[in-house]
């Protein structure tokens, strides 16, 4: 048997991972809560986050964190961008189109990565990133645990928006009824591309938070978009505090997975329960609209 | 069978490759382009006859794989008896996932995902268990001779794979043209209709997925043929669902010609983009995202929908 305390530092390093996990999940799931498509470039956009990130650190030699002002906006202006003059360009609304054009976004974004940067798989060496914090039974790297802060902040951040500010009820109101809310003046394909840039914009955030424990390759999206995928669809498609608990559970589940079956086979848990969910309860454990 | 004097048009035409060029260039090219064709006929069976976006298809292609890897390598049996066996345990897989996703009725995006999440499932499990080698693979001795379906040359396996690829021409055009090519026709257009009209859309999906995955399966034993090793990424890795994909949506999922088009296309576009970077890794892909997001914005009917489109508009038809 494992000793509990084994058990309570597998858990606690679960939530840590779950709350960056949930972060990059709430980006997939404001999408499609809005826009009701599934954006398969996620993965992919992270990965161009993550890059982005590397180089500031390494070439401009910035602290990971001291990117975030410049990479969350940055990266928004890339998401409007991208669902304004290609998602919604050419699929049109169809959504069997917007799965293939996300698609080919990743296929370019993914293979441009592994034709510019090789496969090579690349960290950055911060001081005190290794730094061990003890948290109850378990001893957390500090940059784990910034992340973990880092990440409930951010999703604090971007619940007062879509609760509190005109974008987040404009959001909301074309998430609930699209055509009334292009009555009601609201420019529809405007905010459709501003809840896409919102989306992107979280990944900048997590692409800082992520860097300093994790490491950047072309591929490292892969890991992430199934995760967040199963995040969200067990939170519910469009639940933001589905996404929420959805992440944490993710992270736990992962952390025991590996505990108990091994780094490698440990993944299956995450899947099971994605197939699982989408098979016995589509609607997720939290499933409404935003 | 108004397609089958096109398809022999097509198997005879394609037949005196080999002796017409010497170059192992072109016919390994041409191989791959079977290859590619045959695999896209087979996510065609669903995806454009049935409407469900297969994003999995890697599961069905590496099911077929291993199993006559293992059959070989772990059982001694001969490739001919591998080969069936890589049908049978593709179908197997059909049948599970296509249970599994029919009857609990998902569809559109939701199908995707499912189908996406079996394949790396099945990716895990390769990397996993001591049967298909984990990590390292399966390797394959090389034993030219029919019983091993080993050839000496390039040719042998060309005509293996025009085989394969006229094969699967013949099941898609007698799927096309039989009442189950019509029912699938009427779920993809609308499910609810279909129902209603007492079309057992359950059954037909069930019957489009275990043709599909079945003739995914023969691809994925040829490839293990051809190139006699596996590994999971190889096998299950999400580059082959999107290879599986792109051919028919490049070509036109509405025609039986489709799938070989794209496949075409893809494969040369590959060869170009790699001639003109210089061999670069990943430079196909890059090229094959770009033409997949322009089909879906320009032609969303694929090359072969082109013409259609073009003489659609000629007669003052839109839409």
């Amino acid at each position: 048997m494992l000793e509990p305390s084994i058990l309570a530092a597998s858990l606690i390093h679960g939530l840590a991972n779950g709350a960056v996990y949930a972060l990059v999940a709430l980006g997939l799931s404001l999408v499609y809560g809005v826009l009701h498509i599934i954006n398969f470039a996620h993965g992919a956009l992270l990965m161009a986050a993550l890059y982005a990130v590397y180089f500031l650190v390494e070439r401009v030699g910035l602290d990971p964190y001291a990117a975030i002002p410049i990479l969350v906006p940055a990266a928004g202006v890339v998401g409007y961008l991208l669902h304004r003059y290609v998602v919604a360009k050419a699929s049109r609304g169809r959504e069997e189109a917007v799965l293939l054009v996300t698609l080919g976004v990743a296929l370019v974004l993914e293979n441009l990565a592994l034709a510019l940067f090789r496969s090579d798989t690349r960290t950055i060496e911060t001081g005190w990133a290794f730094e061990m914090v003890a948290v109850g039974p378990a001893l957390l790297p500090a940059a784990k645990l910034a992340a973990a802060a880092g990440a409930l902040v951010a999703v604090l951040a971007l619940w007062a928006v879509v609760r509190a500010t005109d974008l987040g009820r404009a959001i909301r109101a074309v998430a609930k009824e699209r055509e009334a809310a292009r009555l009601v003046g609201i420019d529809v394909d405007h905010v459709f591309a501003l809840a896409f840039a919102i989306g992107t914009a979280t990944l900048g955030a997590a692409a800082c938070l992520l860097l300093p424990t994790y490491y950047v390759s072309p591929q490292v999206g892969h890991g992430f978009v199934l995760i967040a995928f199963t995040i969200v669809v067990l939170g519910g498609m469009g639940s933001f505090w589905g996404a929420f608990w959805g992440g944490l559970l993710i992270g736990v589940v992962e952390s025991l997975g590996g505990l108990f079956l091994g780094e490698s086979l440990g993944q299956i848990g995450i899947f099971a329960i994605f197939i699982a969910t989408l098979l016995l309860r589509p609607t997720g454990l939290f499933g409404r609209a935003v | 069978m108004r397609s089958l004097p096109a398809i022999g048009f097509f198997a005879l035409a394609a037949l005196p490759l080999p002796w017409l060029t010497s170059s192992g260039t072109v016919l390994n090219l041409a191989t791959m382009v079977l290859l590619f064709a045959t695999l896209g006929q087979a996510w065609n069976l669903l995806g454009g006859m049935a409407g469900q976006f297969s994003f999995g298809h890697a599961a069905f292609f590496g099911t077929g794989a291993y199993a006559t890897a293992i059959a070989q390598i772990r059982f001694g049996l001969d490739a001919w008896s591998g080969f069936a066996l890589a049908i049978l345990a593709a179908v197997a897989m059909g049948a599970l996932v296509g249970f599994a996703s029919f009857r609990f009725r998902l569809r559109g995006s939701y199908f995707a995902l499912v189908t996406l999440a079996f394949a790396e499932v099945a990716r895990i499990l390769a990397n996993s268990l001591e049967i298909t080698g984990a990590g390292v693979g399966l390797l394959l001795p090389l034993a030219p001779g029919l019983d091993r379906l080993q050839f000496a040359d390039k040719a042998g396996y060309y005509w293996f794979a025009l085989v394969l690829c006229t094969g699967g021409l013949v099941l898609a055009s007698l799927v096309r043209e039989s009442r189950l090519g019509a029912r699938l026709a009427a779920v993809r257009e609308n499910e609810e209709a279909a129902r209603a009209l007492g079309v057992d859309a359950f059954a037909v999906k069930m019957q489009a997925i275990l043709l599909s995955a079945g003739l995914a399966g023969a691809v994925g034993a040829f490839y293990t043929q051809l190139f006699l090793y596996l590994d999971p990424h190889i096998a299950f890795g999400p580059q082959v669902s999107v290879e599986a994909l792109l051919g028919p949506i490049v070509g036109g999922t509405a025609s039986l010609w489709g799938p070989v088009l794209g496949a075409a296309v893809l494969q040369l576009l590959g060869e170009a983009s790699r001639a003109l970077t210089g061999g670069a890794t990943g430079a196909n892909l890059v090229a094959y995202g770009i033409v997949l997001v322009l089909i879906v914005r320009f032609f969303p009917d694929g090359i072969i929908g082109m013409g259609r489109a073009r003489a659609a508009d000629a007669r003052g038809v839109t839409g």
